[in-house]
């Protein structure tokens, strides 16, 4: 099975969310590719709020095991999320653990009407209860490597790494 | 060549005891880190969970409420518990005192110390003693310690110049008042001089400067105004009443006189300079009111700025011991 295109994906996944965006809609990505993704799909389906950013590294499950991450970068939400629909995005769904950390962090800043998940890739390997709203493809990579997203000269590509583990 | 005590075999940071020897990839990361959880004081929950379960000891062998509330803060906004022993300090027997309430809250199954105290290197002592008996999952924060050092101040004071000055490599600072007594002047010119500030300065009578500061860098220059031409960042130091008291000084009419900040001498710097202040400042002794609320002032945003760094390095050392 080879790797999917993501740019291909991109566009599947604008279109499975365009029916259900409303005018207060607002897309939150998690650092770092699913920020890029955020940024990609405010484009294509017209959104008037910017989109915001996460980085979930205050509220990871295993910061006791590791530490504090090396590279915690501010979060920034640039809307009120009081009352207002939410869209989680983020590149490659694993095991749940980020958005789990997302959603805790999120609630923080307020109380949302309610968030939904956008992803482009499904990896599977779920530890916690959580389904995408929306995923423009499965995909589950080779053992020992993980999928990467990486962005050049604007075009969203995946990748294939090995697992550093 | 013996390990740096503050970090682990990794490189990290194990404990916070002074800026000196501290590398400058970690003083980097520290205030990298601290950007972020500035952010969390703005929001409707003004906390993270990172030390929920923690407990973190504030250990003040020396007053300080200002310092001690600080640190607090910071635990609190971390989701630590906060437990605050102002310990008075007797002047016999430190040592053994001191190392007795360590082990007493140890075992009460302490994760972390911050540490105020008069004597030079207690945090140190403290540090060691815990590495010698195998328990260095508990962490030390230095608040203060003697003339030694009173890190997360200086680090305070990058963070607060990084922020309105950018890159350190092109900066003139000056650091003036009472250097010999001043663990803060200390901590601020290693972490200074560590971030490659080209034009480092030293401001103070000769009474107040100690004998190898040269050593660590700065230019020395007795007369003030001389001191602040051209320089970009301005760091007053408090002048301690008792230090009037000695022959060291005559008078604080004649101190603020010859090495007070006024508007007259802060003109001489850049006219973009900032000017800072550890607090509690002595108002007409060395630094001039019109100048302390002036718009050059940023001595209430070196207050926000330090709850964020003080979490940062709260943060860095209270993860990855599991």
């Amino acid at each position: 099975m080879s790797l999917p295109d993501a740019e291909l994906l991109l566009a599947d996944l604008a279109a499975q969310m365009r029916p259900q965006m409303t005018p207060d809609t607002a897309l939150v990505g998690l650092h770092t590719g699913g920020v890029w993704v955020a940024q990609r799909l405010h484009a294509l389906l017209g959104l008037a709020q910017p989109p915001g950013a996460l980085d979930v590294s205050f509220y990871r499950d295993d910061y006791a095991q590791r530490g504090l991450s090396r590279d915690a970068r501010r979060s920034s939400l640039p809307f009120d999320i009081e009352g207002r629909p939410l869209v989680l995005v983020d590149d490659v769904l694993h095991t749940g653990r980020t958005v789990r950390a997302a959603l805790n962090e999120l609630f923080d800043y307020g109380r949302p009407a309610r968030v939904e998940l956008a992803v482009l890739v499904d990896r599977g390997g779920r530890q916690l209860p959580v389904a995408p709203t929306w995923c423009a493809a499965r995909y589950e990579p080779p053992a020992g490597s993980r999928v990467k997203l990486v962005q050049d000269d604007g075009r969203l590509a995946l990748r294939l790494v090995q697992d550093q583990e | 060549m013996a390990r740096n005590p503050q970090l682990n075999k990794h490189g990290e940071l194990q404990h916070l005891l002074t800026t000196e020897g501290l590398p400058r990839d970690v003083i980097t990361r520290i205030l990298d880190t601290a950007e972020p959880f500035a952010d969390v004081a703005e929001r409707e929950v003004k906390k993270v969970p990172l030390l929920r379960g923690k407990s973190v000891f504030n250990l003040f062998f020396e007053n300080s409420t200002r310092t001690r509330t600080t640190f607090e803060i910071a635990a609190k906004r971390l989701s630590a518990d906060v437990i605050n022993l102002n310990i008075a300090t007797s002047s016999t027997n430190k040592g053994e005192t001191l190392l007795d309430t360590v082990d007493n809250l140890a075992a009460m199954q302490a994760d972390m110390f911050v540490v105020r105290h008069a004597s030079s290197g207690a945090p140190y002592l403290i540090a060691q003693h815990l590495e010698a008996t195998g328990r260095d999952h508990i962490h030390v924060v230095n608040a203060g310690d003697g003339r030694h050092a009173h890190p997360t101040q200086g680090l305070l004071d990058m963070y607060t110049i990084r922020h309105y000055k950018r890159d350190f490599t092109q900066l003139s600072v000056a650091v003036v008042g009472d250097i010999l007594h001043s663990r803060v002047a200390r901590s601020q010119i290693h972490a200074l001089s560590t971030l490659g500030v080209p034009d480092l300065r030293a401001v103070a009578p000769k009474t107040l400067l100690p004998q190898d500061i040269e050593r660590l860098g700065c230019r020395v220059f007795h007369d003030m105004r001389e001191g602040l031409r051209g320089v970009d960042v301005v760091m007053m130091l408090r002048l301690q009443n008792e230090r009037m008291q000695g022959s060291l000084l005559p008078s604080a009419q004649e101190y603020f006189k010859f090495f007070g900040l006024t508007e007259e001498k802060l003109a001489l710097a850049k006219p973009d300079a900032i000017v800072l202040h550890p607090g509690p400042m002595n108002r007409g002794v060395e630094i001039d009111s019109a100048v302390a609320d002036g718009r050059q002032a940023v001595i209430l945003p070196q207050v926000t700025f330090g709850i964020a760094v003080r979490m940062a390095v709260m943060a860095m050392l209270g993860g990855g011991n599991a």
